[in-house]
């Protein structure tokens, strides 16, 4: 995506890395035995593990370790095979180990990639440079009361992913095309719900900007908290023009971290100049080296679903549909199931137009997700098998299709009961033309020198019937009996 | 190899410790003499050597990913220096 | 019945299963001996309401015919092991009011087991000391301290109040850790048995952790059987600790015989350490003639990498207790003391929790992790850590067992060394090997010094093969007849 910032003095190029924190979905915690659902009441899903009590030991949920690997799979990724838990040792109120078991020098997966669609119908790969598992941390509350911090620890060792890119975007769009790209991924696999609202999935950009045609790297900065899609692009121009812009007057670039503060549209430094850190980095006694056997990661391998570039291809290739068309199906696992579903014994590309423009237009105006959807997808394929047998027209399987939305029931039982069915019976239409007829001779007359006012006449018998007389039909009787043959 | 004043200072300070003047002046050759005691290690050849990583081969054990554990919010708060609705009570965090 | 607190674990089951006498009857008279004992300060909190209750429930379950191995028996837990509503100290002022909502797994299986507690055993602060001089509960005192000795002998450590009160008969049996010689150094300064399994054979799960990689759960006893006995009870697998060992128990006690014919013993060269006391080389010397008469065979083996053991221990247990140590933060349990603000809470909290021990390891400690050090210190150590098992590897490819002395001086005077950490340290120089390579061994108290004060002889096995361990040094025991009495035991 050719996106430059023209300066002052010439062009800058964006350089730019993404470290996201996904929330494993895990009904456990990484190292305890507690509930990892959000939104409880406060300190009731915490162990004493969690709380970081005397003596507490951690023990690694196996299942998140499957869920990490199969994530990596997902991302092209090599699997390693000997992985080590290491602390992360820092005081924090929210960190009551005094220390984040996490992974350093040796990650549970390296490196892989990630392909994006660009706008211009061309792909890009962003390099994946690392995935590995840690603990969450608490959360705490400020300003409830003067002076003090309330502390919540559910949160504290909920399994994350910590997933980092090469700095290969660049444009604040493509940052913003690979969330999206990841974000699927990981619902594919079943690994992350990627929910931002909820804090499942949550991005850090380290940005930097550099004179077009320059090939080293200028002084970065990592960004904190653009943790919705909207902001993303946001917060990284907003960083990007701002280095730009610090460097053409003159300036440097300081090596820092700034939060974005979504209200104002803009980054500011994260932390007065406080002690450099040292995190004292050394391998969990605690913790075995976390050793993989190749069958497990084989039958992980095994049950990985189709992932969603396959899938985009193969839904072009069977189904004749558009690059544009399969990618937008393909984007939600949920959606392309029920695209198939759907398709299935039918005309694809129509299958796929109800389902990108009706289907989803509904859903969206509802806000709802399309696991949330009230039209099970025989409904949709009945409906379009009624248009299909010529039982009603376009006009009402729309109307038909929006009933069934809303009230939940079937297309078939919707025609029958309000008599959508269309009228292909002449004998029900014929008198309905010859009195029109009779009742507009200046029309007739009309239509005899000017066959286009036909039309006029089948929107009268259309809407005298409401809707339902087949319109090639009527269409059929009105030239016989003007004689237009 | 022998620790400054400033090192030692320092040191406290990431494992949040106060030490008095008096203290710090006394664990300088404390913690110089104790160091250069354990600097002996340098006469040992470790080249190719893999650092220890676990004393014996322990056979893996995981944790079923199931809810075992939480929901007693009493005995989490039971110990601590202040509380309030159900949260830690901490001097307030300076962002 | 009077002496009961004189009973062994084996001898009071006897008669208790043959209801001569009665939990309860043996309760009262360890809490008794422990209330006469006080001087010794070896216990830091007493728990005579539990132990009686517990009692009760014993003496119902063996009029029942029931009961777990040691049923009705009682004994003293080191202060390290959480207790469920029992406040566990650590001996240390940060933890001084903390009252665990779990009990520790070793614990819980001798509850299960039906063992009795008698209290909390008074230990070095979050066991890192080698004289029991570093509690924040005030030291213990050896009960063979002679009469008119003041300040007193240490007791060693860390396990000192769990030694002394075994020693004293103030219970017969107790519960220590390990992690650098803190059960077999106490119990030779003590003139008892104590065990240090195979790392990973008892949970650390519910112990307040001190090193990570070095910290095992052992026992005290009197006698090697009663030692075996109480192992038996602790030991086992436990899913809730990552480093325990899916291993069945032997049964050690049943097993348990002098039994040493065709046994080949291995004799370090290497500790025999410049400036060891005479006394110790002739013990050492005349404990292997023992084994030797009893048909054992005697070889030379050498452990070249013994000399950077200590060096060694000294960088890893630090790193891995300045991390351990620091969920001490007066954040959610512990003590707080206010400061300005957060940092200067968390500081003055951890200044004045902590005691001048403690604070210098994890000084160091965070020295040896801290960025630019790390390679030089923390990783040295690993790799040098990877040769010392190595040499024992080796060693134990020409032989079945080690015989060492346990330490290289009888108990000093409290307040002895304390001025240089260095050499305080060097009391743990036979033992930390051990640790490091996470090896069973045990020391049995095997003749006095000159000064009249129990000496003990130590026995180091391979991985997981504490049964040669236990046949080896109940050969030494019943060789060495040893039935010396400290001048502070306490009669009831």
């Amino acid at each position: 995506m050719a996106w430059t910032i023209r300066g002052r003095t010439g062009e800058w190029e964006l350089v730019c890395g993404l470290e996201i924190h996904a929330q494993v979905i895990s009904k456990a915690k990484l190292f305890s035995g507690a509930a990892t659902s959000f939104g409880a009441e406060p300190n009731t899903q915490v162990s004493p593990i969690d709380a970081g009590m005397p003596g507490m030991l951690p023990v690694l949920n196996g299942f998140c370790v499957e869920q990490a690997v199969k994530t990596g799979l997902a991302l092209d990724a090599e699997i390693n095979k000997v992985s080590i838990f290491e602390r992360k040792n820092y005081f924090y109120p929210d960190l009551p180990q005094g220390y984040q078991i996490s992974q350093y020098q040796h990650p549970i997966v390296g490196r892989g990639r990630v392909l994006l669609d660009l706008p211009d119908g061309t792909t890009k790969a962003i390099g994946i440079t690392r995935l590995h598992l840690e603990q969450d941390a608490g959360k705490s509350l400020h300003g409830a009361r003067e002076g003090v911090t309330l502390v919540d620890l559910n949160r504290c060792g909920v399994a994350l992913m910590e997933i980092v890119t090469e700095p290969d975007i660049r444009a604040p769009e493509e940052a913003v095309l690979f969330l999206k790209k990841l974000r699927s991924l990981l619902r594919y696999v079943g690994t992350c719900d990627g929910n931002m609202e909820e804090g499942s999935l949550r991005c850090d950009a380290n940005v930097s900007v550099r004179r077009l045609g320059e090939t080293r790297l200028g002084t970065r900065c990592e960004i904190k908290n653009v943790n919705s899609m909207r902001f993303v692009a946001k917060a990284i121009e907003y960083e990007a023009r701002r280095q730009v812009e610090l460097l053409e007057n003159g300036g440097i670039v300081e090596q820092e971290t700034r939060l974005f503060d979504a209200a104002k549209g803009e980054t500011r430094p994260m932390r007065s100049k406080e002690e450099a850190h040292d995190y004292r980095y050394f391998p969990d006694p605690d913790l075995l080296p976390l050793e993989l056997d190749d069958a497990l990661v084989a039958r992980l391998r095994a049950e990985l679903p189709e992932l969603p570039d396959a899938k985009k291809a193969r839904f072009v290739r069977e189904y004749g549909l558009s690059a544009y068309d399969a990618g937008v199906l393909v984007a939600e696992r949920a959606a392309a199931d029920y695209f198939e579903a759907v398709a299935r014994g039918r005309d694809p590309k129509q299958a796929a137009n109800w389902v990108i423009n009706e289907l989803f237009g509904a859903l969206a105006k509802r806000g709802l997700d399309i696991e949330a959807c009230p039209l099970p997808p025989e409904a949709l394929g009945e409906l379009l098998d009624l248009l299909a047998e010529g039982r009603i027209s376009g006009k009402i399987a729309k109307e038909v299709f929006h009933e069934a939305f809303e009230s939940g029931a079937r297309p078939r039982a919707i025609v029958e009961a309000r008599g959508l069915e269309q009228v292909t019976d002449v004998g029900a239409i014929e008198p309905i033309v010859d009195k029109l007829l009779a009742d507009n001779p200046a029309q007739v007359a009309n239509a005899r020198k000017n066959p286009k006012v036909v039309g006029w006449f089948v929107g009268q018998v259309m809407k005298a019937t409401g809707g339902r007389a087949n319109p090639e039909l009527v269409n059929d009787l009105l030239r016989k009996k003007l004689g237009l043959g | 190899m022998s620790l400054d004043k400033a090192t030692v200072a320092r040191m406290a300070e990431l494992a949040r410790i106060a030490l008095p003047e008096d203290q710090l002046e006394q664990l300088v050759g404390e913690l110089s003499g104790i160091l250069a005691w354990v600097e002996q290690l340098a006469e040992v050849d470790t080249e190719g050597v893999e650092p220890l990583r676990s004393v014996h081969p322990i056979r893996r054990s995981w944790r079923a990913d199931e809810v075992t554990d939480g929901n007693c919010r009493e005995a989490i708060l039971a110990n601590a220096p202040e509380r309030e609705n159900g949260y830690f009570v901490v001097p307030r965090v300076v962002e | 019945m009077s002496g009961l607190n004189r009973l062994g674990l084996l001898e009071a089951r006897t008669l208790l299963r043959r209801r001569e006498i009665s939990a309860v009857e043996l309760a009262r008279a360890c809490l008794a001996a422990m209330e006469r004992g006080r001087a010794l300060n070896a216990f830091i909190t007493e728990t005579p309401e539990r132990a009686l209750a517990m009692a009760e429930a014993a003496d119902a379950r063996l009029a029942r015919g029931e009961g777990g191995l040691l049923e009705g028996l009682p004994i003293a837990v080191k202060d390290l092991f959480c207790t469920a509503g029992v406040r566990t100290t650590a001996a240390s002022r940060i933890l001084a009011n903390f009252v665990p909502p779990y009990e520790s797994t070793v614990t819980a299986k001798l509850w299960a087991e039906g063992a009795v507690l008698l209290g909390k055993a008074n230990l070095d602060e979050f066991a890192m000391g080698s004289s029991n001089t570093t509690s924040a509960f005030g030291p213990v005192i050896n009960p063979w301290t002679p009469p008119g000795t003041e300040p007193g002998l240490v007791p060693g450590g860390s396990s000192g109040g769990s030694a002394a009160a075994v020693a004293a008969f103030l219970c017969p049996a107790a519960t220590g850790t390990d992690t650098g010689g803190s059960i077999r150094q106490p119990a030779s300064f003590c003139g008892i048995v104590g065990i240090k399994p195979t790392y990973g054979r008892c949970s650390r799960f519910g112990i307040v952790a001190f090193a990570s990689s070095l910290d095992q759960a052992g026992a005290f006893a009197r006698s090697v059987a009663d030692a075996a006995l109480l192992l038996q009870a602790m030991a086992g697998f436990d899913p809730k600790d990552s480093t325990s060992a899916d291993l069945p128990v032997p049964d050690w006690v049943g097993e348990l015989a002098p039994r040493v014919r065709g046994l080949r013993i291995g004799i370090p060269e290497e500790y025999r350490v410049p400036g060891m006391p005479a006394e110790i080389e002739t013990l050492w010397a005349r404990g292997a003639e023992w084994l030797r008469a009893q048909g054992a065979e005697l070889v030379s083996v050498s452990l070249p990498h013994t000399r950077f053991a200590l060096p060694t221990y000294y960088i890893i247990a630090p790193a891995e207790a300045s991390s351990n140590l620091a969920r001490y933060d007066g954040m959610r349990y512990g003590l707080r003391v206010r400061g300005r603000d957060l940092v200067d809470t968390y500081k003055r909290t951890r200044g004045e929790g902590f005691g001048a021990e403690v604070r210098r390891r994890i000084l160091i400690g965070t020295y040896v992790l801290s960025a630019g050090y790390y390679d030089a210190y923390y990783l040295k150590a690993q790799k040098v850590r990877r040769r010392i098992v190595e040499d024992f590897q080796r060693a134990f490819e020409r032989c079945d067992a080690l015989l060492a002395p346990t330490a290289p001086s009888a108990a000093f005077r409290i307040g002895e060394k304390s001025d240089d950490p260095v050499a305080m340290y060097l009391n743990d120089v036979f033992t930390v090997t051990v640790n490091l390579a996470g090896l069973p061994g045990i020391s049995v108290p095997a003749g006095l010094s000159a000064e009249g004060l129990p000496l003990g002889l130590q026995v180091i096995g391979r991985p997981w093969d504490e049964t040669t361990v236990f046949a080896v040094a109940r050969a030494l025991e019943e060789a060495a007849g040893f039935s010396a009495v400290p001048p502070r035991a306490v009669e009831v």
